[in-house]
């Protein structure tokens, strides 16, 4: 008999004004009754409208059913089927939208917590999980993945599953993407996302890291090395700034650098680690996505005592996760909604001491289809600040493009691939994640390092 | 992990390394740095290449000990390893058509000039260098220097080595005689390719600067490293390090280098008082 709860079973998070002090995880996962119980809220339907909503279709029905009966094991290997990294997926995954919008449980009340689910199920496993080795047969052919992101891992998993000996060249010192460097421990703990990278390096992938394509190596030069496809996932890293006066100032930085600081580099952790950050007292984020909402609560955690997320439009727009949101006002992030910044002003020797923001309105619906923010004539002021955080969006690092010859791009910098294949104007060559999309979510860039799997699979064994 | 195959001290405060690094070294060009980091808790930090042997797979950087990474950098020994060396990253400098230039270094900067005068030199071009110090113990790459150049002109700030001035001075007499360069190169600290670029402006020389802002990545992923040039926002990591000297607002620059003065300092103390406990211990 299923739980007809209308709530999802809740899960134990730390208290708001704790956890706003500390860089530990925010959400503490179900125990094993928890998950029990909420998998009985699963109707097992038969047309799965769930699974159309899953970028890589999990198969969600089916682990859940196994979850119901305990067996957690069985779970883990049905989810691994079609998802190799499903403790990122369910703590990151943007489900709202995709997986739990179709779940036919939301018609009336919450739908089915499949993203709490398949976290539970993937902690599971880490804990009490026999790594299993899978026996692949080889068939001697290099494939070349640039990038270490979700697309990348994902690719080179798959085609390591098919036989194909698979290296993946790595810009920084540690693999990951923006699962290390941007996303903070406290919402995907590291160690978490280098063992579900260790799972991806069992299968026979290379990571070799401090190698920038495009500068190191070129594309051409890694078919010279023996290689017979190659894909890009090389993310959407470059950081987009307003073009207002003041940008330069002391203290004002993109949200990729304050977010790499602390943690790629642990400035957290400074002096015992190397590198370090600037926090001040009051803090300004510019923006209303995941980034914004990371970069305002790790200011919060370093020891901001106000910190301002500023966004032109109002909460219906903006763009992070649901629960990050809720999350972020639990803590004490101050929403300026409908604001948007158009100077920072500087003391004389350089530092900012404030940000001068405009209130908006909402207009008519622009090409988006999201009502056009509209400034308030004379409604300026100054926000009181040190520091000015900008996560206004970020777009592929022209890097790749400039130094591979015949590899077509649009204007803002993506490249142009196939939507089924990812194959781009390059023979052999094929992209796929932000890198193609900009900046958009990690099961995306899963979901096209898949397909571009299949394709380079595909294409190879065309060859002969 | 990358190995230190050769070490060699400068002076007091300045080592030179070659650093066993075969993909780094097949690509690298003057002008262009790269990336090191110690350990698990290091820095990134940038190092321009000062020399690299293509068949040894071998690039040597020389550094000055101003902070924590870079002592503790110089405190490695020949044999001894570092966990990321990453690069060939920034553009390489570009010197069509120059017939005579003149190169300039400041201080440590004669270090990051090095490579540009010897590959202009062994282009052929007349290269004339002029190479600044504060006193004459600090004086580095003397040999190298002449070696590359068709004239080295060495001043000191005190006079200890009897020729006492600024580099500015030698370069505006050197141009009052009549010397005609095509392109004066600078590099040093801010305020010395400031000076310079101020001067040259006034008699129309092109002159480029090497900028060294705080980086992280290295590859255009932060823009902690952006330098306004022209009025425009540039990253010093991907677009530079070079650029025209006459269109970099330096006093920006400036003020941006000390952004983590009051850090650096804890971190630096920090150094020295784990040094200071591990010779009692
Ligand atoms: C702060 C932040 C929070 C986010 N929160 C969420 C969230 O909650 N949920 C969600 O679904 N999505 C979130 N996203 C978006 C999501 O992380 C990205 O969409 C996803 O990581 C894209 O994956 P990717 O593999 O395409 O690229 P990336 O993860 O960006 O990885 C690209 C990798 O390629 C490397 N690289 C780049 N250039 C080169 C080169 N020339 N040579 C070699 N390597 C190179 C980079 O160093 C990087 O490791 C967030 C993003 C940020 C920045
Ligand atoms: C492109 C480039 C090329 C360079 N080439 C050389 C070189 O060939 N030889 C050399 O001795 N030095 C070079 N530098 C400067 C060198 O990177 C700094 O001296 C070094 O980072 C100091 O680190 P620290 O921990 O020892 O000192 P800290 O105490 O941390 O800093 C001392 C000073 O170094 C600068 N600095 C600190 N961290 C960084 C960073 N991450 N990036 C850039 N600058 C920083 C700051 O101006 C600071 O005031 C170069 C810098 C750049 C950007
Ligand atoms: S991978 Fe993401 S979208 Fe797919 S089922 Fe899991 S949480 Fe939902
Ligand atoms: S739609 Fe909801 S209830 Fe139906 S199978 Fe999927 S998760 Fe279960
Ligand atoms: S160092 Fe990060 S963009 Fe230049």
């Amino acid at each position: 008999m299923p739980n007809m709860s209308l709530e999802k079973v809740s899960m134990p998070e730390q208290d708001p004004n704790v956890r706003n002090k500390n860089f530990l995880e925010v959400a503490l996962g179900y125990t094993e009754d928890m998950a029990r119980e909420e998998a009985q809220r699963c109707l097992q339907c038969k047309s799965k409208p769930c699974v159309q909503g899953c970028p890589v279709n999990v198969q969600i029905p089916e682990f859940i059913k196994l979850v119901a009966e305990g067996n957690f094991e069985e779970a883990y290997n049905k989810i691994r089927e079609t998802n190799s990294l499903p403790a990122v997926c369910g703590r990151v995954c943007p489900q709202e939208s995709q997986c739990e919008q179709l779940c036919v449980r939301a018609k009336k009340g919450e739908p089915v917590a499949i993203g709490r689910l398949e976290r539970y199920v993937a902690d599971w496993n880490m804990r009490n999980g026999k790594s299993k080795t899978e026996d692949i047969k080889k068939l001697n052919k290099k494939v070349a993945v640039v990038g270490s992101g979700p697309a990348g891992l994902t690719c080179a998993g798959d085609l390591a599953k098919m036989g194909y000996d698979v290296t993946i060249f790595e810009a920084f010192h540690t693999p990951g993407g923006v699962l290390m460097y941007g996303i903070p421990e406290f919402r995907l703990p590291k160690d978490l996302v280098q063992s579900e990278i260790e799972t991806v390096v069992k299968l026979g992938v290379e990571i070799r890291t401090n190698m920038v394509i495009g500068k190191v190596l070129s594309l051409d030069e890694l078919y010279d090395e023996g290689y017979e496809a190659i894909f890009i996932g090389s993310g959407a890293g470059l950081p987009s700034f307003m073009g207002i006066p003041g940008e330069n100032l002391n203290g004002v930085y993109s949200a990729n650098e304050f977010l790499t600081r602390i943690n790629l580099m642990k400035a957290y952790k400074f002096p015992d680690c190397d590198t370090p950050v600037k926090v001040g007292e009051n803090v300004a984020v510019v923006g209303g996505g995941n980034v914004a909402m990371d970069a305002a609560r790790s200011a919060k955690r370093l020891g901001a005592r106000n910190v301002y997320i500023v966004y032109r439009r109002s909460e219906a727009e903006m763009p992070a996760r649901l629960e990050e949101v809720h999350h972020a006002k639990e803590e004490g992030i101050n929403f300026r909604l409908l604001n948007n910044p158009t100077k920072i002003i500087g003391t004389d020797d350089g530092w900012v001491k404030g940000m001068e923001c405009v209130e908006m309105e909402l207009g008519e619906p622009d090409s988006s289809g999201r009502r056009r923010p509209v400034a308030k004539k004379g409604s300026e002021y100054v926000l009181d600040v040190e520091t000015v955080i900008i996560a206004i969006g970020q777009s592929p690092n022209p890097l790749i493009k400039a130094t591979t010859p015949g590899l077509e791009t649009q204007k803002w910098g993506g490249i142009i691939a196939d939507e089924e294949t990812g194959a781009t104007s390059r023979e052999g060559v094929y992209a796929g994640g932000d890198a193609v999309t900009g900046a958009a979510t990690v099961i995306l860039a899963m979901g096209a390092g898949k397909k571009a799997a299949k394709a380079i699979d595909e294409y190879i064994r065309s060859k002969g | 992990m990358f190995k230190i195959v050769r070490k060699e001290v400068l002076n007091p405060s300045v080592k030179l390394m070659e650093i066993e690094a075969p993909y780094v070294a097949k690509k690298a060009q003057p002008g262009q740095f790269i990336i090191f980091r110690i350990d698990d808790a290091g820095e990134r930090i940038p190092l321009t290449i000062a020399d690299y042997d293509r068949e040894k797979g071998t690039v040597t950087i020389i550094f000055q000990e101003v902070g924590k990474s870079t002592k503790r950098l110089g405190a490695m020994e020949a044999g001894d390893s570092i966990l990321d060396f990453v690069g060939p990253l920034g553009v390489a400098s570009h010197f069509d058509g120059l017939k005579k230039v003149a190169v300039i270094g400041g201080g440590l900067g004669t270090a990051i000039a090095y490579p540009q005068a010897k590959h202009l030199h062994s282009m052929g071009v007349e290269v004339d260098s002029i190479v600044g110090f504060r006193n004459k113990e600090l004086i580095i790459l003397e040999k190298e220097m002449a070696a590359a150049s068709s004239r080295l002109f060495i001043a000191t700030d005190d006079g200890s080595n009897g020729n006492k001035g600024f580099v500015t001075d030698i370069l505006k007499r050197l141009i009052e005689d009549g010397n005609k360069y095509d392109m004066v190169i600078a590099i040093g600290p801010l305020i010395m390719m400031k000076v310079v670029s101020n001067l040259t402006k006034q008699y129309g020389i092109k002159t480029i600067v090497s900028m060294n802002p705080v980086m992280i990545d290295g590859t255009g992923m932060c823009g902690g490293c952006r330098v306004t040039v022209g009025g425009k926002t540039k990253f010093a990591c991907v677009d530079g390090p070079d650029f025209d000297g006459h269109e970099v607002d330096f006093d920006e620059a400036m003020r941006r280098q000390s952004m983590y003065k009051s850090e650096e300092k804890i971190s630096n103390e920090k150094h020295e008082c784990r040094l200071g406990g591990e010779v009692n211990a």
